[in-house]
């Protein structure tokens, strides 16, 4: 006999499939049906900072290109703060921060034009009965590896949904070119598996004049990108 | 501005497990290692928002969102509507809701589609809207019709509705089908069986709503979604 908690259960998940383009791009979808369609424009006409390309592929178990999934990314701006009222600061006139991104159906090549994140904060220490980490300290005893530190490097969240993946997957951009702070990111720093850090850093080129990061994510088999469980 | 807090971890037994061979386009999608657990930090706690500015009200309306003028859509008319909530039970208001859907005769307007069911001219098969004060949403569409697809041989997909959920938070973030009460091919289906247990595939549901429903124009359909719901700071924040 006990009493029974009354909270309700998520919904839940089920596959965004084949057809995810005629709900969220309808364009791609192949017809013309609203005013605007959202998320093709993540950091808007006026957000300071570094204009960047991100590309990549999403990659089967039998290294195969998936040419219908589509992504969502989630960043702060270049002064590391989110278009959200719970993160402090301000946001420049028209950054959103999010974006939706689909594959070229021929070749499943993804880009997305922005800005580069700025680092943005970090959780806080575990508690005020804990003794604050030492500043080498990246991951504390029972392996919780934010305590202690303020800044996570510069990096932009993703969401990866399409046909066969049942429940959305969460990943992260990280940039080569931020390796100082890479090196003392605390998610980075979860990963046991040094050699699986890889997995989360796109690789910086330069075309026509503007930075191009690669990012190619592999569901599974050699080399599977890391994925997250927020 | 309410004070940051984590939200509930997600119930990964309650949802489907990536890897499902019932469904067989999962097997070489799914990720065999362990999803690296997350304490949450400004990034998954904080999410897009969205505003009347983005959307028209016509979005919500299948029937005519894509009819010639003086047209609609072909097939059982029908509402559905319901409540956006968090496990808390609390609504949560201007959450963008967004759907897609086959027409009446299981075909989708996509170019990859090549179904023998005709399209219909006067039916795209998309429309989003913003929950109100209350979580409260609805859509008028036509009831989606069933579709074979390749799975089995001989596969058919329950009627469903595509539905695309924001909330506030990025780690509240959904994608899920809405099925129709009564429809026999819901527990035939092998994505419907990728979810383990029973109580969270009756979730998936809507309920025929006849208290919701138009005397004389169209049938009603209810469906709750609840989207994950946010501790208490009773104690100090970590966030």
């Amino acid at each position: 006999m006990v009493q029974k908690l009354d909270y309700l259960k998520e919904t839940p998940s089920q596959t965004a499939g084949p057809y995810v383009h005629i709900g969220l791009a309808p364009g791609a979808a192949g017809f013309d049906i609203y005013r605007q369609e959202l998320g093709w424009d993540i950091a808007g006409p006026n957000a300071r900072g570094e204009r960047i390309r991100v590309e990549g592929i999403v990659i089967d178990a039998t290294g195969s290109p998936i040419k219908d999934v589509m992504l969502e990314a989630w960043q702060a701006n270049s002064e590391g703060v989110y278009a959200h009222p719970e993160s402090p600061g301000e946001v420049e006139e028209g950054f959103r921060g999010w974006g939706r991104v689909i594959t070229d159906f021929e070749t499943g090549e993804w880009g997305f034009d922005t800005v580069k994140p700025g680092p943005v904060p970090a959780r806080a220490e575990m508690g005020r009965s804990v003794r604050p980490a030492a500043e080498e300290e990246l991951v504390d005893t029972y392996g919780r590896g934010h305590a202690g530190l303020r800044q996570m490097a510069p990096h932009i969240n993703l969401w990866i949904v399409a046909r066969g993946i049942n429940i959305g997957l969460n990943t992260r951009i990280y940039f080569d070119d931020e390796a100082e702070a890479n090196a003392k990111d605390p998610v980075i720093n979860l990963i046991e598996w040094e050699r699986r850090r890889r997995t989360l850093i796109a690789k910086r080129t330069m075309r026509d004049g503007m930075p191009v990061y690669r990012f190619d994510i592999k569901l599974q088999g050699e080399d599977e990108t890391v994925f997250f469980d927020i | 501005m309410p004070t940051p807090a984590e939200f509930y971890q997600r119930d990964r037994d309650w949802h489907p497990p990536a890897n499902t061979p019932v469904y067989k386009t999962s097997v070489t999608r799914s990720p065999q290692y362990a999803l690296l657990s997350l304490q949450q930090s400004v990034s998954e706690i904080t999410g897009p928002t969205f505003g009347h500015n983005d959307i028209d009200p016509m979005d919500r309306d299948l029937i005519h969102n894509y009819a010639k003028d003086g047209s609609s859509a072909i097939g059982e008319r029908i509402i559905l509507h319901g409540r956006v909530l968090d496990e808390n039970a609390r609504p949560i208001p201007n959450t963008l809701v967004e759907i897609w859907q086959a027409n009446a005769g299981g075909r989708y307007r996509h170019k990859k589609d090549t179904y023998l069911a005709p399209i219909d001219p006067n039916f795209g098969g998309c429309g989003r809207t913003l929950t109100d004060e209350n979580g409260y949403y609805f859509f008028r569409t036509v009831k989606p019709g069933a579709y074979p697809w390749r799975n089995y041989v001989n596969s058919w997909r329950p009627a469903h509705i595509h539905m695309s959920i924001f909330g506030t938070a990025f780690c509240q973030r959904l994608i899920t089908q809405c099925y129709f009460e009564g429809d026999p091919l819901i527990e035939k289906c092998p994505i419907v069986n990728t979810i383990p247990g029973l109580p969270a595939q009756a979730q998936l549901v809507a309920a025929l709503d006849m208290n919701a429903s138009v005397p004389l124009d169209s049938i009603a359909y209810k469906f709750d979604v609840v989207l994950r719901g946010r501790r208490a700071t009773l104690f100090e924040n970590r966030l």
